[in-house]
């Protein structure tokens, strides 16, 4: 599936994400496993939340991470990892 | 931070566990022949953990960084404060399981599980013939297991079904892989038996033939490019098997710990069986102690324990010389390299295993269900014979 700038995206049914102390890291836990993220890929799932489209979720970070080159392209890959790994699916 | 006797400071653990299992009661209605629980469960019995103290052991592990809480046994809901557990697990934040025979589980209970935010269902199954679950588990169960699985799917679950394999079912992957697409589930975990505990006791009328498992592999791969997406479908490579021994519970004292129905904190499920290790008790300095400090887990953190062929080998890391249980069951020493790998002194131990399964003769004995009255034998010697071969305790 290819991702359009208009999709917006949740967590899959039957996984969580959160932020664990602990670890000092989001993770994703699903039956049977668990992924631990690292720093870019927890802000990115952080915003997808059934309501912002790729679209916004890219025009926040751009705002946050000002001097990240290249930034669209990390974030559309991430969601596209994502979703390979049917940790989120689509929700419009 | 942790020191020797002679005061000097060692590494301090930074590991975290990440799994929890609550291995909440040893009371179980089945009777599976190969089972991994220990098979001198009746002692721990009558000592179980009160709710309260299960509620403070899912406390403490949580402030250690465990997330996946399993809620195990025996089976599970024989105890009916499972409500309760659940309920704290939610507010706690962890991920649970329950991990079930589906025995004891009702509309009643499942409602309450589901709205007190337990997160899904592990349902056990054995076989798509009644002949073969009802012989294996020692129990008339079948049809009771297909009305669970039903339960579990109208209540939004996804559905997780363990099946473990042996010797009786190995030909029926693919029937099975169909049953479990029928009952729609969505993670299917083929588990290969692993010999310890009653399994270990039932060995030669269990393990199938290599020949066996790499048709039940092909058949698998097969199903797994069919159904794509819709359903994962794990397959647990038994290792007697292969020749590079498993990274046990990856690793001692790495992610996992099992607290026991009566309050033992494990690095892993049969850890009890090694001798001359104390393990620690809930019940005395807790878990944050038990994980961190106490000896016995500290005992095989790391490689600083290994000796040869695993304290030169250049794969040490990858499987950290095997499962120290296994070493020792079959060699007597719980330091050896565990006989799976093919560099093991004691290898000839498992070649010797699977060509025994073979033997018509020993295929033939009768196999040793788990239950209360056969676990009293084992504990006061009178099955002796059957547990010969094995350096087990007792």
């Amino acid at each position: 599936m290819t991702i359009e700038q208009k999709d917006i995206f949740k967590i899959a049914a039957h996984h969580r994400f959160q932020w664990e102390e602990a670890q000092q890291s989001h993770v994703i836990l699903f039956p049977e496993g668990m992924v631990k993220l690292n720093g870019s890929a927890g802000e990115v799932l952080s915003l997808v939340d059934g309501k912002n489209s790729v679209d916004q979720i890219i025009a926040s970070l751009k705002i946050k991470f000002k001097d990240v080159e290249g930034i669209e392209k990390d974030i559309l890959s991430m969601i596209q990892f994502a979703l390979d790994k049917a940790w989120i699916e689509k929700a419009n | 931070m942790a020191t020797q006797n002679n005061g000097v400071a060692v590494s301090v653990t930074h590991t975290q566990p990440l799994w929890l299992l609550a291995e909440i009661t040893y009371r179980c209605p089945l009777h599976c022949a190969f089972c991994y629980n220990p098979t001198d469960y009746d002692k721990h019995t009558q000592n179980e953990l009160s709710t309260e103290q299960w509620i403070n052991v899912l406390r403490d592990a949580r402030k250690l960084g465990a997330l996946q809480l399993g809620i195990s046994g025996g089976e599970p809901l024989l105890r009916n404060d499972i409500e309760e557990i659940v309920v704290e697990a939610k507010k706690l934040g962890y991920y649970s399981n329950l991990i079930t025979s589906g025995v004891g589980l009702t509309e009643k209970r499942i409602q309450v599980f589901k709205e007190g935010g337990l997160d899904h269902i592990q349902l056990s199954m054995h076989d798509i013939t009644e002949e073969i679950n009802n012989f294996i588990t020692n129990t008339k169960t079948f049809e009771l297991k297909k009305k669970v699985a039903a339960m579990i799917k109208s209540h939004g679950y996804p559905m997780v079904l363990n099946v473990v394999i042996h010797r009786y079912n190995i030909g029926h992957i693919k029937e099975i892989l169909d049953m479990a697409e029928a009952l729609g589930a969505d993670y299917v975990e083929l588990a290969n038996t692993q010999y310890y505990g009653w399994s270990l006791i039932n060995r030669n009328q269990l393990m199938p033939t290599k020949e066996q498992i790499d048709y039940a592999e092909k058949v698998t791969n097969e199903f797994r490019e069919k159904i794509g997406n819709k359903m994962k479908v794990f397959f647990v490579v038994p290792d007697y098997f292969s020749d590079r021994p498993k990274k046990c519970m990856n690793g001692w004292g790495e992610v996992f710990m099992i607290v026991t129905a009566n309050g033992d904190v494990l690095p892993c499920h049969s850890a009890r069986v090694l001798p001359n290790i104390e393990f620690p008790n809930v019940r005395d300095k807790g878990l944050m102690w038990a994980w961190q400090d106490s000896p016995a887990f500290n005992r095989y953190r790391g490689d600083s324990w290994m000796k040869e062929p695993c304290k030169t080998c250049p794969e040490k890391e990858k499987d950290l010389g095997g499962c120290r249980c296994q070493a020792f069951l079959l060699s007597g020493d719980a330091e050896s390299a565990d006989p799976v790998c093919s560099m093991s002194p004691h290898h000839h131990l498992i070649e010797k295993a699977i060509e025994d399964a073979q033997n018509p003769v020993l295929q033939a004995q009768p196999i040793l269900f788990r239950n209360d009255k056969n676990s009293k034998k084992i504990i006061s010697g009178e099955a002796k014979e059957l547990v010969k071969d094995f350096h087990t305790t007792p």
